[in-house]
């Protein structure tokens, strides 16, 4: 294998291809687009399916279908076609089926626009749909690790029958860096439970309906367990500059980026600056933050929205150690200089507070929120 | 003493079908749902194609027709069942895939899916059964509901002004290139039941030998929720349906499906 120069947005797609993904359904939306017309080229080449469905709202319903059927099968889309998916990711998370999702998101709320956003965290960590249930969701920072994830998403997906979404912005999609792709993967035999019509065995059956309240609750404990396990086994990080760091920055995807640039610079300045990248947003690092919020003055999360992740970081430090917010909104990239301000401010409000403090809200947790004229 | 039974009587002549399975349905009483699945079942029987066959069950009264085909069957969101049948007949070709929608699912909130399911010409197998309204929420106006019919959400009849006219779904989409087999039959009587069954064979055929998308409508009873016994809601099949509904071949393939009976 050789690195090559690779966009985004192929990348992914290529990726799922050498993953061994089968049939692809989507949807045209930017900054996606690449994605859909790759796959539309070179699934056909292979024998596989490609499906370029009427709507979003289709193509989940035809992975679910897919999926159901045992295939390796995944959409791609961008911020306002996934909000359009939410329902088909419940129906496929209340009957586990494996498959992969990539949002790469673009600045909202509504139509918005097409430039890079981070304001999907809280629909993707949090479910999205109605339920209660969880996706797991990798966040790529590099053409490399766009790559990577998707690989690791389809094993995921598979290995806990879940959905698992790489959750990417407008800017991953459309950079192009030098990254390898992996050798072709073999094609997957059918899981037993899957349809593909009942010779010579029991009828299948794939289904999200308990009618029964107790067995849909009996439902719902199996997911939680299942839950469970993902988040003590499947944990992912990121930690740069974190060992002897007084203030460290929590970001993912291209925040995290950025954020790098910045404490390079602040590093030579003389301040011990960190960054904490979480690459799984579900399951989180918990433990991973909780233990650096014991060992940092302060905290600063960094994100491409007006605060969504901040409130999973608040809700894990537990006002152990003060966390500022900074974020730029509507498809703003934050610039490096921006951060280390944030960073410096936060290193100051945090070297002020003393001793992690009980400052959960109010005072120096106060959010240095960038509001953008 | 055991009791010979007389050697004609050991020919069975009606069988309960090996394709559905011995759970009782939860339909009401007079209800046609239970026909059209027993003839969708009988074809499948007698085409032998039980464990090659993969059903997709609906939102509305035919939810739980996954409990009653012993196929393998997905059970998809309201409307959904065409994008979701696409999904599994992509991914088994080689298999027999239908959906079973009500017309609240399929005409309603699931326009789009079966309309594009169409214009691919997706070799898939649709049962649209028809009742003019939707019954497992109680009875509320569908696109299907004729004018002047009371329903819990038009109380005072359907009024076209407002909620326009039914829509005729077999007529629309025999107008798409990608359809092969557009039908309408009804389930009143015996006569029609039985040409139901044909046009139930004939779309599966269709699916078999890959001509493209196969629906049949049937037009179906809903006593309970039309407030009548079950041989008025019948009658009002015939006599108030029909004339809105007419029965017949929409579309069918150019060449006729080698093996359906005429």
């Amino acid at each position: 294998m050789s690195v090559e120069l690779l966009k985004g947005n192929v990348a992914f797609a290529e990726a799922a291809v050498r993953a061994g993904c089968e049939a692809y359904f989507g949807y045209p939306i930017t900054p996606q687009t690449e994605a859909l017309e790759h796959m539309a080229k070179r699934m056909p080449e292979l024998g596989r399916v490609f499906v370029q469905a009427e709507s979003e709202v289709a193509a989940i319903n035809m992975v679910y279908g897919a999926a159901a059927a045992g295939m390796r099968t995944m959409t791609s889309s961008s911020s306002p076609g996934v909000s359009l998916m939410m329902e088909g990711l419940s129906y496929m998370a209340g009957s586990e089926v494996p498959a992969v999702l990539v949002d790469v998101m673009r600045g909202g709320p509504g139509l918005g626009n097409i430039a890079p956003a981070q304001s999907d965290y809280l629909q993707m960590v949090k479910g999205g749909g109605h339920g209660d249930y969880k996706m797991i969701v990798l966040a790529p920072a590099t053409v490399q690790e766009m790559i990577d994830l998707t690989l690791l998403a389809f094993d995921l997906a598979d290995r806990y029958r879940i959905v698992s979404v790489l959750l990417a912005d407008g800017s991953m999609g459309q950079m192009m860096e030098g990254a390898e792709l992996p050798p072709m993967k073999p094609l997957a035999e059918r899981p037993a439970w899957a349809l593909t019509g009942a010779r010579d065995r029991d009828t299948n059956l794939v289904s999200s309906i308990h009618l029964d309240p107790e067995e849909e609750e009996t439902f719902n404990l199996h997911l939680q367990a299942k839950y469970a396990e993902i988040e003590a086994n499947e944990v992912r990080f990121e930690e740069h500059l974190l060992d002897d760091a007084r203030v460290a920055v929590v970001a993912f995807g291209t925040a995290a980026r950025v954020a790098k640039t910045a404490i390079a610079g602040l590093r030579a300045e003389g301040v011990a600056a960190g960054l904490l990248r979480p690459i799984t947003l579900w399951p989180y690092p918990e433990a991973a933050l909780r233990d650096l919020a014991a060992r940092v003055d302060a905290l600063l999360v960094v994100e491409m929205n007006a605060g969504q992740m901040v409130e999973d970081v608040r809700r894990i430090v537990e006002g152990r150690v003060p966390v500022r917010f900074y974020g730029r909104t509507g498809g703003v990239m934050p610039m490096p200089e921006e951060i280390a301000d944030a960073i410096r401010e936060t290193a100051s409000a945090g070297a002020a507070s003393g001793a992690p403090a009980d400052t959960a809200a109010g005072g120096s947790d106060a959010p240095a929120q960038e509001v953008p004229a | 003493m055991t009791i010979q039974a007389p050697e004609p009587l050991l020919t069975p002549v009606y069988q309960y079908p090996e394709s559905l399975t011995h759970v009782p349905t939860h339909y009401c009483p007079g209800c046609t749902h239970g026909i059209a699945h027993r003839l969708i079942a009988e074809v499948i029987d007698e085409m032998g194609v039980r464990q090659d066959t993969i059903g997709v069950a609906s939102v509305g009264c035919s939810v739980f027709s996954y409990r009653y085909f012993a196929t393998d069957f997905a059970q998809a969101a309201h409307g959904r069942a065409p994008a979701m049948a696409t999904g599994v007949k992509r991914a088994n070709p080689d298999k027999l895939v239908f959906t079973y929608q009500g017309d609240g699912d399929l005409a309603s909130i699931g326009a789009a899916e079966i309309l594009h399911a169409a214009v691919r010409g997706e070799n898939i197998t649709v049962f649209f059964v028809n009742n003019a309204i939707y019954g497992m929420t109680g009875g509320q106006m569908a696109p299907t509901t004729l004018e002047g019919q009371k329903t819990t959400s038009s109380p005072a009849g359907r009024d076209a002004a407002t909620t326009g006219a039914p829509l005729r779904m077999s007529e629309l989409l025999a107008q798409v290139d990608g359809a092969a087999y557009v039908v309408r039959r009804s389930l009143h009587d015996v006569v029609q039941i039985r040409r139901a069954k044909k046009a139930i064979r004939r779309a599966l055929e269709v699916q078999r030998q890959g001509l493209g998308f196969a629906m049949v409508e049937l037009l179906s009873s809903c006593p309970t929720n039309w407030g009548l016994a079950p041989d008025a809601a019948l009658a009002f099949i015939r006599d108030e349906m029909v004339p809105v509904f007419p029965l017949g071949d929409l579309k069918v393939p150019d060449e006729p499906a080698a093996g359906a009976p005429a």
